[in-house]
Order: C-alpha cells, then sequence, then structure tokens
C-alpha cells in the first residue's frame, strides 16, 4: 500500500491514546505490526515533561508517526497545529481533524477542505478525517488530498460501518485513492467487513486500548485486516435471496419410497 | 512583565520567546512554540520579541487517534 511517497506493508494503523500503562501501549503496537501510529500534540509542563517521555517511548518502537490536529474546531487552529507538528515530529504527514459538532465529532467539511488546501499548498501530505460523503471527497481530493479517511461512525463509539452504501460508494467512485477507514471500529469484524469492502486501511485507537487485553487485541485487529483484504482479492461471491444447494442435485438416489 | 504561557500568567523578564523558554526551562525539551496563536518555528525564537499580554503555547507529542 502506498501513502502518498510511503510504501507500507501493514494496513493497520494504530493510535497511542487511552491505554492503561506505556508499557501496554508499546506491547500493542508490536503485537499490531503497525508500521503507522497516530500522536498529537499538547501542552508541555516545563517541570512534568510528559511528552518527553511519551516521544522516547514513540521513537524506541521505530514506528512512523502521524500526528492529528484532534480537538481543532477550526481552520486556524488545525493549520497551527499542522505546522507545530511539522517541526516537531519531522514530517510532512498530518491527520487533518477539523470537528464541527461536539457529540458526534463529526468533522466540519467545509473547514475541512479549506484546511486541507491551505496545508497541501504548504507541502504537508493531508490525511482527512472526513465523513463518507462524496463530494466532499472530490472537493478534498481538488485540495491537493491523496489519500481519504472516512469515518466508520463516531469517534470512540465502536459501532462500526454505520453507512455501508455509502462507503461502498466512495470506493467504487475512488477506485484508485487509497482509502482508510478512520474512527468508529469496535471489533475485528468491523474492520474486517471495511477491508472486504475494498478498504486500504483502518485506523483504530480505543478497540484496542480499551479491550482488557491490548496486545491480543491487536493481534486480532492485525489478523481481521489481514483476512478482510485476502477475502477482497479473492473476489467474494454475489449473495442471493433464495437457497441454492451447494451439494450436487444430480445424481442424489430417490429414497423417498 | 505579564506573558500568558499555556493558559497560566506569568510574571517574565524574557524580551524574546527564546529567553522565555529559556526561564521556563524548556531548553532542551523538544516542543514547538505559538505566540498569540501563531506558530513561531524554534529558528525563529529568538526574532519574536515578547509584549505585555502575550499568549505562548508551548506544546510536545502527547498520546493521539
Amino acid at each position: 500500500m502506498r501513502l502518498y511517497d510511503v510504501e507500507v506493508a501493514s494496513r493497520l494503523l494504530l493510535g497511542t491514546a487511552q491505554y492503561p500503562s506505556p508499557a501496554i501501549l508499546a506491547e500493542a503496537v508490536r503485537a499490531s505490526g503497525a508500521e503507522i501510529v497516530t500522536v498529537s500534540l499538547r501542552r508541555e509542563s516545563g517541570r512534568l515533561r510528559e511528552g518527553q517521555d511519551f516521544w522516547s517511548l514513540i521513537r524506541e518502537l521505530g514506528v512512523r508517526v502521524l500526528p492529528n490536529t484532534a480537538g481543532c474546531h477550526s481552520v486556524k487552529e488545525a493549520v497551527t497545529t499542522a505546522q507545530m507538528a511539522r517541526e516537531i515530529f519531522a514530517t510532512d504527514w498530518i491527520k487533518l481533524e477539523v470537528i464541527g459538532e461536539a457529540d458526534t465529532l463529526q468533522p466540519d467539511v467545509f473547514g475541512l477542505v479549506e484546511a486541507a488546501r491551505i496545508l497541501s499548498e504548504d507541502g504537508f501530505s493531508v490525511f482527512p478525517y472526513m465523513t463518507e460523503d462524496l463530494v466532499v471527497a472530490e472537493r478534498l481530493m481538488e485540495a491537493g488530498c491523496k489519500v481519504l479517511m472516512p469515518w466508520g461512525a463516531p469517534i470512540g463509539s465502536g459501532k462500526g460501518l454505520n453507512n455501508l452504501f455509502g462507503l461502498r460508494a466512495l470506493r467504487a467512485h475512488f477506485p484508485d485513492v487509497p482509502l482508510i477507514v478512520d474512527a468508529g471500529i469496535g471489533l475485528p469484524s468491523h474492520a474486517s467487513a471495511a477491508m472486504e469492502l475494498g478498504y486500504d486501511a483502518i485506523l483504530l485507537n480505543t478497540a484496542v486500548a480499551k479491550a482488557g487485553d491490548p496486545a491480543s487485541m491487536a493481534r486480532a485487529f492485525a489478523l481481521a485486516i489481514e483476512a478482510g483484504r485476502a477475502a477482497y482479492l479473492a473476489r467474494p461471491m454475489e449473495p442471493r435471496d433464495m437457497a441454492a444447494p451447494s451439494t450436487p442435485v444430480l445424481g442424489k438416489p430417490s429414497l423417498a419410497g | 512583565m505579564k506573558i500568558i504561557v499555556n493558559g497560566v500568567e506569568h510574571e517574565l523578564a524574557a524580551a524574546t520567546l527564546a529567553a522565555a523558554l529559556k526561564t521556563l526551562e524548556y531548553e532542551n525539551a523538544t516542543v514547538a512554540t505559538a505566540l498569540n496563536g501563531h506558530f513561531v518555528p524554534a529558528r525563529k525564537r529568538e526574532e519574536a520579541k515578547l509584549a505585555e499580554g502575550d499568549r505562548i503555547e508551548i506544546v510536545a507529542p502527547r498520546q493521539g487517534g
């Protein structure tokens, strides 16, 4: 899978928040096989230095980071956060979030397109957190995005794929654009379902971090994503309404009496 | 003069953003900075003059989804 100019083998992108401890986070990242993890920027206290320890841990894991603009509600906040992230993490990659609604954390797609344009023109590789809207997708592509990240369901909800029809339509309309389902995944079966639709990858966090055993769940997701991808490539059968016997009818002995 | 650092008021004598970071003991930390809502790259911190009431944001890597 190619994301901007980077070739990536693992189709699971993992978030780094909400784990019971840094050690469990590290264990989960290793178990997931993820090559990309998402990170954020937050205020640093001069004395506590929480960020420095976290950054050391991530660097030890040897993974590529995808910084986010989580919590930004305006274009200006998101753009400034992206600029700060580029300097700290030394990457042009940015998971662009411009949040439009507090209860659903759904993206403000108008602000998203504007911020995506500003950042793309400034040399960023933008990974936009978006709804599955086809027109928004088109506008984001025009703005310079080469990867799209529609939500499955609201962030942290674990509800899976809320709009299968919309996700399928998005896949069909953009056959050559890397599509990553970002947010709302709760179970490996949800991730597998998205991969079976032909999605290129899954970005998730809470489903692993809040599992009773995050490392085992990370492994379960890795397997499910691999299985879903293999199923997609194997071209699934067409479903039908009525039964069709799988055992041959011809040659059945007449035993009814 | 009064400077707001990460939302908290400080009394600082520092004339520049670089000097403020030194006073606040961020010198060797991996941080990014903004002054009054605008990103200030590390190489520009020496030139970024501070004035009464300025707002500084100092951020570092953190867990994210």
